[in-house]
């Protein structure tokens, strides 16, 4: 009997109760079943804990500046960064994850999985990067971009607990593909921040922004120049602390 | 289907699928999308009397990635027409130009062919909003 509840919680939680099996095998041969108990409800425990870092998702349109924003919170509080940045749209094609990523903010400390994904779109043409690399080269780029725009909308259905999304605040937010992955967000219950990057360009209206989406709330910033980190750390401690 | 033509811009006609509202409701999500798909590979527009859940634009996305392919197919382009509210109007009524109730419908077609639409002055915007 012991043995068929470890084979459960065993397939159940196996990447968490491996940690654990020396206890586990421990508690088996002694026959103990209520150690047994305590290390599984230990590692459930653990599983379900507040403890758990959140995996927030960084989503929004090809070349909003989704990679320079992940680094730079990255370099900011864990000193590494996680993808190379591109004015060549889905330069992003694989979602990248950065574990643990702690923020302090007012003596009290957030600690979160960032996930960098591809920039989403309806439709990828290679003949678009043509001018910027050989065609094969094109043609791989936006086989390997379709994979990554379908992998982020894996990501958003199955696991991020909360999603920042990054507009160009140079360009008008209204678009479809906006319109339809706020919904999708919005249907799934995720908390959500809207970051209207870019600041530092001269078109740019985070008014527009605001205007678009004033259901969500806005943090404008550049991710490229470090403008506002200030709130965009205050608001990130808030929504996903 | 219902479909319509025009003809008006020379030779190379556009194919119009009409989708009801009940013929969606009919369908699960999978063949949904496929005979959204479908229209739109044979270089048709797709207009939906409503629009999707969000569940469904979801693999409506990952499906299109998928079979996006650099010897023909771009992918989609998605719009609603014209913005404001929905309503329940019908929606030949909508189609004619009969409606003043600004009901909205989403007009899906091949990213390539959408685009050749917006210059004209959109026969979709005509088609919808016809005065
Ligand atoms: N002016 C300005 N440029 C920025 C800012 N943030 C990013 N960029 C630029 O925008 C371009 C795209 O940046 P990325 O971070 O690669 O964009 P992304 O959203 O990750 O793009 P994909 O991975 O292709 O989806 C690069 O040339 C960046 O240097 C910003 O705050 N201001
Ligand atoms: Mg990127």
């Amino acid at each position: 009997m012991n043995v068929n509840v470890c084979n459960v919680c065993l397939s159940e939680f196996s990447p968490v109760v491996r940690a654990d099996t020396p206890r586990v095998l421990e508690a088996l041969t002694m026959g103990l079943f209520t150690e047994l108990k305590d290390s599984i409800s230990r590692v459930t425990d653990r599983l379900f804990s507040d403890q758990e870092p959140k995996r927030i998702g960084i989503y929004g349109p090809p070349n909003a500046g989704k990679t320079t924003l992940a680094n730079r919170i990255a370099r900011d509080w864990t000193g590494d960064a996680i993808g190379t940045e591109s004015h060549i749209p889905h330069e992003t094609r694989r979602a990248r994850r950065k574990e643990n990523v702690q923020i302090e903010r007012n003596g009290k400390s957030v600690t979160i999985d960032i996930v960098d994904t591809p920039g989403v779109t309806t439709k990828v043409d290679y003949e678009e990067f043509t001018d910027e690399m050989e065609e094969e080269d094109a043609i791989r780029r936006s086989r390997e971009a379709t994979e990554g725009v379908a992998e982020a909308m894996h990501w958003l259905r199955e696991d991020v607990d909360g999603v920042i999304y990054v507009l160009d605040s140079a360009e008008d937010p209204i678009t479809q593909v906006n319109t339809m992955l706020i919904g999708i967000i919005e249907s799934r219950d995720l908390p959500v921040l809207i970051f209207a990057n870019k600041i530092d360009l001269e078109e740019s209206s985070v008014k527009r922004i605001e205007d678009a989406f004033p259901q969500h709330k806005t943090v404008p910033l550049s991710a490229k120049e470090g403008d506002n980190m200030d709130e965009v750390y205050d608001a990130i401690a808030a929504y996903f602390g | 289907m219902p479909t319509a033509t025009n003809d008006s811009d020379g030779s190379d006609g556009i194919q119009i699928d009409l989708i009801s509202g009940e013929r969606m409701n009919e369908l699960a999500t999978m063949e949904k999308i496929r005979m959204i798909l479908d229209g739109v590979h044979d270089g048709n527009i797709v207009i939906l009397e409503e629009g999707l859940t969000p569940d469904e634009e979801s693999k409506l996305i990952e499906t299109t990635m998928a079979e996006i392919n650099p010897d023909g197919f771009n992918g989609i382009e998605i719009e609603t027409y014209p913005k404001g509210e929905s309503s329940n109007s019908s929606l030949l009524g909508r189609i004619m130009g009969n409606d003043e109730s600004g009901a909205k419908l989403t007009v899906i077609g091949p990213a390539n062919r959408i685009e050749t639409l917006h210059k004209d002055e959109t026969l979709i915007s005509t088609l919808v909003s016809r005065s």
